[in-house]
């Protein structure tokens, strides 16, 4: 894992002091509230529906243990006792007192934590695969040049006043796992024909109410010219990006009403300039952080499988479906990824106690070299635990609630915060989110149903990924009530795809019965092994729609 | 407005000039960029420093041809969000090379100022009673820099390597 050095400590204690001058001088009035805000925002600082939210920074979802308990204490001691992990691999703090932020603030400082760049128009926290540096498929792992976006993009003088937000993404591997085709920009790794590694640049994805799939502007990239391509594209950006409408600023929309080819166009010509300049990361540089990513003292030895492993398994059902849905293949033999669903029955999807979060550091010290991920699917992971240590690791996270066999299943639900937090939202997404964990709380039918990604969001900024839900659910107000409208057949994956709308908003009453006639409706037209995705586009909307429609 | 230039509040000893007013005889005057393009003979003959706005949309590649018959540059921050006269800044000073005074007018806050800075501006137009000291404070509060730009200071990267 990365460790901050002098100058990395440095920026953000120095950025904690010029914060807390910053929260003085609005305390004092100095500020107004409207010139505070941009301030605030930059430093992941928002004012919700009942007080101030805290996002904090956890670059391409990697924590250590030490950090893990950082967030635990932030949770206790200014919190209530919670936080909430988001789709950005963030978290969130959702009852902050401005008056003691900039003290947390310099809590996390002293873990190598901030909240610097997780709001604004600005270039956001850098999300990467989730399974980097472990998976099987990887060809390189992302997080090199995750961490380097993340120190060019610090604080960046030319474009920390973008159009808009500009969220980036990266995966070292050909299966996505990143949801790369739904970001501003997204990074993916592959060979070239001369054996090279680079980059596929992708731009121009996104949600919000004018979704778009990303488009390939460059099928390959040298690694060398990152940043000076990065620099080129956020220019064109800054300076041709709409201004005029909040609405339409997002680089997606310059991308649609360029088009592609020209968008690349502009780059290249730019990039042209920039190439090869100050801007590139020497290689002694690269070297210094790959340095930082190297595998951990794994052991050679490690069995593929004990007795206690092989009995468990085959005697207790519980640890045979866990294995089989939140238990991933790594690539070090007698290794396995572990990921802990923050996805119980009746809960919040993403948020996790300070005590569990106590208790998971310990674990990832105990049984994975004190690393932990984070998903953009809400929940976290363990990257490194031994096969024979699996029965031991399952017993404790069983315990903690972390333990619920249902990574990629119709539980597995990813939802934003919603009315009950958010003042944008326009219905509530958390509750829908726990009637469904409770409507299908039936293990042997969730496993039978299979892979089904069910994602909701509370208004029309997605931030719930409904537009690429192979379910989606959208929170809408009509006249003070609350409604829900479907889409089907979204995918955030490699083959990327957008949801289509069902037909009209179903009222809250009815959105529970629908998601299950829907699941119904599939398995009475599935064929052997098709998931609900690949069903769906196989008979298109119309046997779904006859369903939910003809009840009305 | 006061004009806090390298740091220290000065005199503006430009007068700014709007289209259709007519040009002093004497003196260091600032024009609409628009303005110098169509009478650029007539301001030529002038035997005083010429200095021009640009709109933040002004594409540099029409200005660079005549980058040495300017003193001063003034950019413009419409609304503090609005962050185009940042790279417009950036491209004088790398890609055009150009020296003389770079100022930032329109909603320049104080928090803005080290990115301004960084950028390649040595002058601001600032509304505030004591714009020296909230420059210094401004200055002082970061002085780590991961990203090479306008103000060419060593970079996280270069110390690094240096140390």
């Amino acid at each position: 894992m990365y460790s901050y050095d002098k100058y990395d400590q440095a920026l953000v204690d120095q950025r904690v002091e010029q914060f807390r001058d910053q929260v003085r001088r609005r305390i004092a009035g100095e500020l107004t509230e409207e010139e505070f805000r941009p301030l605030r925002l930059r430093n992941g600082l928002y004012l919700q529906l009942h007080a101030y939210m805290l996002r904090v920074a956890i670059p391409y979802g990697t924590l250590s243990s030490c950090q893990l308990r950082g967030l635990a204490h932030i949770a206790r001691r200014y919190d209530k006792g919670f936080g909430h992990f988001t789709t950005r691999t963030n978290i969130q703090f959702h009852w902050i007192k401005l008056e003691d932020i900039a003290d947390a603030m310099a809590e996390l400082a002293k873990v190598e934590m901030h909240g610097i760049q997780t709001s604004g128009n600005s270039v956001r926290n850098v999300t990467a695969d989730h399974f980097a540096g472990v998976a099987p498929d990887e060809i390189e792992d992302p997080r090199i040049w995750s961490e380097i976006i993340r120190q060019w993009s610090t604080l960046h003088p030319e474009f920390s006043f973008l159009p808009r937000k500009f969220k980036i993404a990266v995966s070292g591997s050909p299966n996505d796992r990143a949801a790369l085709r739904i970001h501003d920009l997204a990074l993916r790794m592959h060979r070239n024909a001369a054996g090279e590694v680079g980059f596929e640049v992708m731009v121009g994805g996104g949600l919000g109410r004018s979704p778009f799939i990303a488009k390939t502007i460059r099928e390959f990239l040298p690694k060398r010219h990152l940043l000076s391509y990065l620099e080129a594209v956020l220019r064109v950006y800054n300076q041709a990006g709409r201004r005029d409408n909040l609405w339409k600023a997002r680089i997606k929309i310059l991308v649609h009403e360029l088009g592609a080819a020209k968008f690349a166009e502009l780059v290249e010509a730019e990039w042209n300039q920039i190439k090869g300049g100050a801007v590139e990361v020497p290689d002694a540089e690269i070297e210094r952080i790959a340095a930082q990513f190297v595998p951990p003292a794994y052991d050679p030895d490690a069995p593929t499988f004990t007795h206690e492993f092989d009995a468990l398994r085959l005697n207790d059902l519980g640890f045979g479906r866990w294995l089989k849905t939140n238990v991933a293949r790594h690539k070090q033999p007698g290794y396995s990824i572990v990921t802990l669903s923050l996805k119980p029955e009746g809960g919040t999807p993403g948020d996790m106690t300070a005590e569990q979060m106590d208790a998971v550091a310990d674990l990832a010290d105990r049984y994975s070299f004190g690393e932990i991920r984070v998903t953009h699917v809400q929940n976290l992971v363990l990257p490194h635990v031994r096969r024979a240590d699996l029965p031991v690791v399952w017993r404790a996270l069983a315990k903690l609630g972390l333990a619920t066999p249902n990574i990629g299943l119709a539980t597995d639900i990813i939802a934003c915060p919603g009315l009950d937090f958010c003042s944008l939202a326009n219905a509530r997404s958390i509750p829908v989110a726990q009637r469904i964990t409770e409507r299908f709380n039936d293990l042997a039918r969730v496993h039978d149903i299979g892979e089904l990604k069910i994602k909701i969001s509370g208004c029309i900024n997605a931030c719930g990924h409904h537009h690429v839900g192979h379910i989606g659910i959208l929170g809408v107000d009509k006249n003070g009530e609350e409604f829900y409208q479907v889409t089907l057949g979204g995918s955030e994956e490699t083959n990327a795809s957008l949801g289509t709308i069902l037909g009209p908003a179903l009222p809250a009453s009815r959105i529970v019965d629908a998601v299950e006639t829907l699941v119904e409706t599939y398995l009475a037209l599935r064929r052997d092994g098709e998931r609900f995705l690949d069903a769906y586009r196989r008979l298109g909307t119309a046997p779904f729609k006859e369903r939910i429609y003809a009840a009305a | 407005m006061p004009l806090l230039k390298n740091g220290e509040v000065v005199a503006d000893p430009w007068q700014s000039v709007a289209d259709g007013e007519p040009v002093p005889e004497a003196g260091p005057v600032l024009i609409p960029f628009q303005r110098w393009q169509s009478e650029r003979e007539a301001l030529s003959r002038r035997n005083a420093p010429v200095g021009v706005r640009l709109s933040n949309t002004q594409a540099l590649a029409d200005v660079a041809p005549d980058l040495a018959r300017f003193e001063l540059i003034v950019l413009d921050f419409p609304k503090f969000v609005d962050g185009r006269a940042f790279t417009q800044a950036r491209l004088l000073r790398e890609r055009y090379g150009y020296r003389k005074e770079l100022r930032a007018t329109g909603n320049v806050l104080r928090d803005e100022l080290q990115f301004m800075h960084r950028c390649g501006f040595d002058a601001f137009e600032i509304e505030a009673p004591d714009a020296a000291a909230q420059w210094r404070a401004a200055i002082a509060e970061i002085d780590v820099f991961y990203q090479p730009a306008a103000d060419r200071v060593a970079t996280v990267i270069a110390r690094r390597r240096s140390a």
